[in-house]
């Protein structure tokens, strides 16, 4: 159970560190994530996932400590860690006005694919995402499945090296949710792209990711593949869901950066989409 | 820098469409300046206090001023329901500049009030008052009105970013729309303000923004005169622009 990792790293943190005040929401975070794999961040609510997502994805300044992506450093070459990462935030990143045609194009704009290829790219993601159909629809008349997954595409239609997807199934149900991670493994065998996410669901890192980080109350607590953190436990017939549960050390109501409005947003936004 | 405009209009294209989506919000936003020439105009015109010219030449400009005040004011609140969706964490994790994307939005609200200005202008057709139709000053008009728009939703912009619910937002909103409205030369000329409020008047954008109109569409000459107004409007957007394009991404913390 190491950090170490096999292959050249495209992401790698160095005591990366977020206080508000006297609170510490990432506490030296030291992780490596390999080319090509299906990374989680697990860990209870207020353990800090979002907040390292929102610090690698430099919509929050670190504290302390850097990371780099693609050999770009967070804290002095925002813009183009910006260039290298696909990012699906929690919240819905879609706009209802628009179509999915529309929503795709926004941001083979705004990504600068050059003109040329904007139009297939678009094509291409809208097949691999299975809504070439529903392309021209507008928005609000998608399911939630539906909605992650032009999200997704989105993302991925400048070929990121790196796609960060916080919670990708929160609020689906278990068809919905299948189907978006179908396209998740999809996307990682397709494109190669390396993939970080977070969930709370341990079946299903145990099921697609490579390697599985826990965190709790800021700090990396253990990091390896599902399997050897099962196995660790050592009992035979252990869940990654009895891991979590093990290095889980926050007591039920330690969850103080969960506001009341970061929780009616998430379930606003479950409301939405459900 | 050419990459920064085209990322600008991008955001502003994307922000156009969805405004003519619905175009029942433009056919609402018409009704209060409608309100403010055929009743409150009809009124104040048989008490001349402004001299010889007429009173409805006089106010039209300034009704139109207001409009794009009131449209724009509240732009803050879309920031905040694309913060609460979760847009904004998206735009901002893309390579475009902080700028272009405020730029961009406040661009698409000076759109928003183009129609505006063309009930403006019908409605003061109606009215009987004398406008210039060279295309000079049409095109003065529509770049003073997207000037003053962007001024305007920046500063809501700004606001938003600070207090960062819609709750405290509309009030803040309410508070400030009435006095810079009545700090204006909108609807009483600079002259008959008790000198208090001339003071306040003419750091108030919105008085050199209405000066413009007025010069512009009636040709009723105004005390600071058009290359002042335009000067004033654009560095107040400058300003405004760069503190905006600072406080943006603290919309999401």
């Amino acid at each position: 159970m190491q950090n170490a990792i096999v292959g050249k790293p495209i992401l790698e943190t160095h005591d990366l560190t977020r206080k508000y005040g006297e609170f510490v929401a990432v506490d030296h975070l030291n992780i490596a994530v390999a080319a090509g794999e299906i990374f989680a961040l697990l860990g209870p609510n207020g353990a800090g996932k979002t907040t390292a997502i929102k610090m690698l994805t430099t919509l929050l300044p670190a504290t302390s400590g850097d990371a780099t992506i693609a050999g770009f450093s967070i804290t002095h070459d925002p813009s183009n860690v910006r260039a290298s990462i696909g990012y699906v935030p929690q919240l819905i990143s879609v706009d209802g006005t628009l179509t999915g045609y529309e929503n795709l194009l926004l941001f083979a704009k705004l990504y600068g694919l050059p003109r040329v290829e904007r139009k297939t790219r678009i094509a291409e993601s809208l097949e691999f995402m299975g809504l070439t159909e529903a392309a021209h629809k507008s928005v609000h008349d998608y399911s939630g499945g539906m909605i992650r997954r032009l999200e997704i595409a989105q993302s991925m239609m400048h070929r990121p090296a790196l796609l960060f997807l916080d919670e990708p199934t929160v609020g689906l149900d278990p068809i919905a949710r299948n189907l978006v991670w179908e396209h998740i493994v999809e996307l990682q065998k397709t494109f190669g792209t390396t993939i970080l996410l977070t969930t709370h669901l341990m079946e299903e890192a145990d099921e697609l990711c490579d390697r599985v980080a826990f965190l709790s109350r800021g700090k990396l607590s253990v990091v390896g593949t599902p399997q050897e953190l099962k196995n660790s436990l050592g009992d035979p017939n252990a869940t990654l869901e009895d891991v979590f549960i093990h290095y889980a050390t926050e007591s039920l109501d330690a969850d103080t950066r969960s506001t009341y409005r970061t929780i009616k947003q998430t379930r606003n936004m479950a409301a939405r989409i459900g | 820098m050419i990459r920064f405009f085209q990322k600008t209009f991008v955001i502003a294209e994307f922000e156009i469409i969805k405004i003519f989506r619905d175009p029942t919000e433009i056919l609402t936003r018409a009704v209060q300046p409608a309100l403010w020439l055929l009743v409150f105009g009809q009124v104040f015109v048989r008490i001349r206090i402004t001299g010889a010219v007429n009173y409805l030449d006089f106010m039209s400009p300034g009704i139109l001023a207001q409009s794009t005040l009131f449209v724009s004011i509240f732009y803050g609140i879309a920031i905040i329901w694309e913060r609460d969706l979760g847009l904004t964490h998206k735009f901002l994790a893309t390579p475009t500049p902080r700028a272009a994307l405020v730029l961009g939005k406040a661009l698409s609200a000076g759109v928003r009030c183009i129609p505006l200005a063309a009930i403006v202008y019908l409605l003061a057709l109606l009215l009987g008052v004398q406008m210039n139709g060279s295309p000079f000053a049409l095109l003065g008009v529509l770049l003073m009105v997207i000037l003053g728009s962007v001024v305007f939703s920046t500063f809501s912009l700004i606001i938003a970013c600070l207090v960062k619910t819609r709750e405290r937002f509309m009030g803040v909103g309410q508070l400030m729309t009435m006095p810079l409205f009545f700090a204006s030369n909108a609807i009483y000329p600079l002259a008959l303000m008790p000198p208090w409020l001339q003071a306040i008047s003419k750091v108030n954008p919105l008085s050199y923004m209405i000066d413009a109109l007025r010069e512009l569409m009636t040709g009723i000459p105004g005390p600071f005169g058009l290359s002042l107004d335009f000067l004033v409007l654009f560095l107040c957007s400058m300003g405004l622009l760069a503190l905006g394009s600072v406080l943006y991404k603290r919309v999401i913390t």
